[in-house]
């Protein structure tokens, strides 16, 4: 089935052909205590102290939380403000390495997960700081939990890397089927699930391929291949794509029986109870016309971006850009201090002559966005009510059912900044409901 | 033709007796002090008072909901005029003028990143706090400019806003638009004022702006009162604002100003 809606951008996959290689150990990393959505943990070592790698950093605030651990052993220089991806400071543990790479003897391997008990096996995914790393980094565990009233009856593993520019994904299909099937299977067994279902966009029929070869006997799974069109790695478009089921709106995918779950969290979550390892590694693209020498990485958590692009030659004369994440949804950076998180998928770097330097033109109503818009929501309407001001109107129009993709903005004629214009919308109207439920 | 005309002159017999009739059977009973109070308000509907407009206000204050001096805009003489009306006396509060705590322009403060998005403070702030490298600092996008109805605001060209003191009606619509807080209406007579919002530690606020308050507390001592650092920045308590205008001086990065409110007009 397809889903409506979407746009065919230039997808850039220069880097799928570029095997994934492995950053040597650096002497600093900066570890943000939030890394994912939820309560920030809080910090459960002092300045000074000997950390080893894989040691947890912060314990946990609540449910929706999950720890962050150390990505080499080394001594923890400062508990402080560090530039954070999302844009602002946030308290990060700084790390000075020791050289030694020792790894912390605390780690508890569960190893088989077939002779595991589901509830341990969600345990050992929280303690090893599991989250969703397609770049929501929705902590593992929760989506593992659905309430008793919502069955989950169909896992869907998200291959479909449907973000220009991006290879992480596709190169971790390749190299590391065994483990993204294992972890699969693995996730499948702590909810009970029988339908098991691989989608991969069409422009990786290798990455495909190469799962099915490695999938082991006692996995049922169907494997899938879509249609390229962003954005099928969305969640709920996904869910339509495969299963022709539709999330509710306002809802989640365990509305409809579903539950997805990103390509580098299923190898994470097979290290995590194979070897007892905690989330400090990922798997990401440093690509664009910006950088000298594109790669797929796999780099340590709390790595600095400004080491990631002098492993990577620099970045070119005419840089004007570095983006965490693809271009579609990714989000600019304002230093090279940042480190790279749970849920960096990408480091983009584009030279002036990609980016436009524009000002937005008024509406014409041509409605090109409305035919783009994979939620079927009107955003040329959205668009002028935002910019008038008229937020509780905009609610009326469904704002808060925007996945925020940009298929809006992108074959917008007069180059509106529409997700920007939503993403204010969305927090006046968080701040309205806040304002109300105080009074 | 006669035919016509009679007809005519009926039509308009009738329709002038029904217009009469409905203009007594449907009238809405209005206080006369209303339409004579909404004779003496400004008449800008800005709804600074909290009321949604001028008429409006009007019939809140002869309701006793609001207070006869309720009117930002008019001042003292407005606030006696109303009194007059409705036959209350008044004391005269002291006019208030807008103050952005923020001189840091472009050649002060430097930008962060190339913002490329919406003229708007509020978006620019979504991301990361906005492009200013001082996080409590004027972005210079206008929305206090947009805000203002009574053309109060200026954007100078260093990117940054200021307060037209003179043209200043203290309808405290600025203060409510702007992201950053760094508006607030402050008596017009005080003379002294810290132009500077931004709570980081000394070494941080120096990086972040060549006129940040550094919380040295030079101020403070200088004063005796009046001036205190609080947060990692100096504060005027308006109630007991210092007078010394030499404290000034004392300021080692000119984050303290002497500036002269007053408007001619009142």
């Amino acid at each position: 089935m397809r889903f409506k809606g979407g746009v065919h951008p230039d997808y850039h996959k220069e880097t799928a052909g570029l095997a994934i290689e492995t950053l040597p150990l650096l002497p600093r990393y900066a570890v943000p205590l939030s890394q994912h959505l939820g309560a920030p943990g809080t910090p459960l070592v002092t300045k000074g102290q000997q950390v080893a790698k894989g040691e947890p950093l912060s314990q946990p605030q609540g449910f929706v939380s999950v720890p962050v651990h150390a990505p080499t052993s080394g001594a923890v220089k400062a508990i402080k403000d560090w530039p954070h991806p999302l844009g602002r400071s946030l308290p990060a543990v700084e790390i000075e390495a020791d050289g030694e790479d020792r790894l912390w003897d605390g780690l508890a391997p569960l190893g088989d997960w077939r002779q595991q008990a589901p509830a341990a096996l969600r345990d050992a995914l929280k303690a090893a700081g599991l989250v969703g790393m397609g770049g929501a980094t929705f902590p593992t565990h929760v989506k593992l939990s659905p309430p008793a009233d919502k069955p989950i009856d169909t896992f869907i593993l998200n291959g479909a890397e449907c973000e220009p520019y991006l290879t992480s994904d596709h190169r971790a299909m390749l190299e590391q089927a065994p483990a993204v099937m294992e972890g699969l299977g693995l996730m499948a067994r702590v909810l009970g699930v029988k339908r098991i279902i691989i989608g991969v966009e069409a422009n990786k029929p290798d990455a495909l391929e190469a799962l099915r070869k490695a999938c082991p006997p006692d996995v049922a799974a169907e494997f899938v291949l879509l249609e390229a069109k962003y954005p099928q790695g969305s969640e709920k478009h996904l869910i339509v794509a495969l299963t022709g089921r539709r999330v509710p709106a306002g809802g989640l995918p365990m509305d409809v029986g579903c539950l997805v779950q990103n390509v580098g969290t299923a190898v994470a979550a097979c290290e995590a109870v194979g070897q007892g390892l905690p989330l400090i590694e990922r798997v990401t693209t440093v690509t664009g016309e910006g950088i000298a020498r594109p790669a797929n990485l796999r780099l340590r958590v709390g790595t600095l971006l400004a080491d990631v692009i002098a492993h990577c030659g620099g970045l070119g004369p005419r840089i004007a850009k570095v983006i965490f994440g693809g271009p579609m949804m990714g989000l600019g950076q304002f230093s090279l201090e940042v480190p790279v998180i749970k849920g960096t998928s990408g480091i983009l770097c584009l030279p002036a002559e990609r980016i436009t330097q524009y000002l937005a033109d008024p509406c014409i109503r041509c409605g090109t966005c409305v035919d783009a818009c994979p939620m079927g929501l009107v955003p040329s309407a959205m668009g002028v009510l935002a910019e008038r001001g008229r937020f509780a109107d905009l609610a009326d129009y469904r704002v808060g059912d925007c996945i925020e993709c940009g298929s809006c903005a992108y074959v917008c004629p007069s180059f509106r900044p529409l997700v920007q214009l939503f993403r204010r919308g969305k927090a006046e109207l968080r701040a309205l409901e806040s304002r109300s439920g105080a009074a | 033709m006669l035919v016509a005309t009679a007809v005519l002159a009926g039509l308009g017999l009738v329709s002038g007796l029904g217009l009469g009739w409905a203009a007594r059977f449907f009238a809405v009973e209005t206080d006369p002090r209303q339409e004579a109070l909404l004779e003496l308000l400004p008449g800008a509907n800005c709804g600074g008072c909290g009321c949604a407009g001028c008429n409006d206000f009007a019939g809140a204050v002869v309701s006793g909901a609001a207070p006869v001096d309720g009117c930002p805009v008019g001042g003292g003489s407005t606030a006696q005029a109303v009194a007059g009306v409705m036959g209350l006396s008044v004391e005269l509060k002291e006019r208030r003028v807008a103050l952005i705590h923020c001189q840091g322009g472009n050649d002060l403060a430097p930008r962060r990143y190339l913002y490329n998005g919406l003229a708007s403070c509020a978006s620019a702030a979504q991301l990361g706090g906005g492009d200013k490298s001082c996080l409590q600092g004027c972005l210079g996008l206008g929305d206090c400019q947009g805000a203002c109805r009574f053309g109060a605001i200026a954007i100078l060209p260093s990117g940054i806003a200021q307060i037209l003191a003179e043209r200043c009606t203290a309808c405290g619509k600025c203060v409510g638009a702007c992201p950053k807080g760094i508006i607030d209406l402050v008596p017009e007579r005080a003379r002294i004022h810290v132009l500077c919002s931004n709570t980081d530690r000394g070494p941080q606020a120096r990086k972040a702006c060549q006129v940040a308050c550094i919380a040295c507390k030079k101020c403070e001592k200088a004063a005796g009162g009046g001036i205190a650092v609080t947060d990692f920045l100096a504060r005027v308590d308006y109630a007991l604002a210092p007078t010394d205008e030499a404290l000034v001086e004392q300021c080692p990065n000119g984050s303290i100003r002497v500036l002269d409110l007053r408007s001619k007009r009142h």
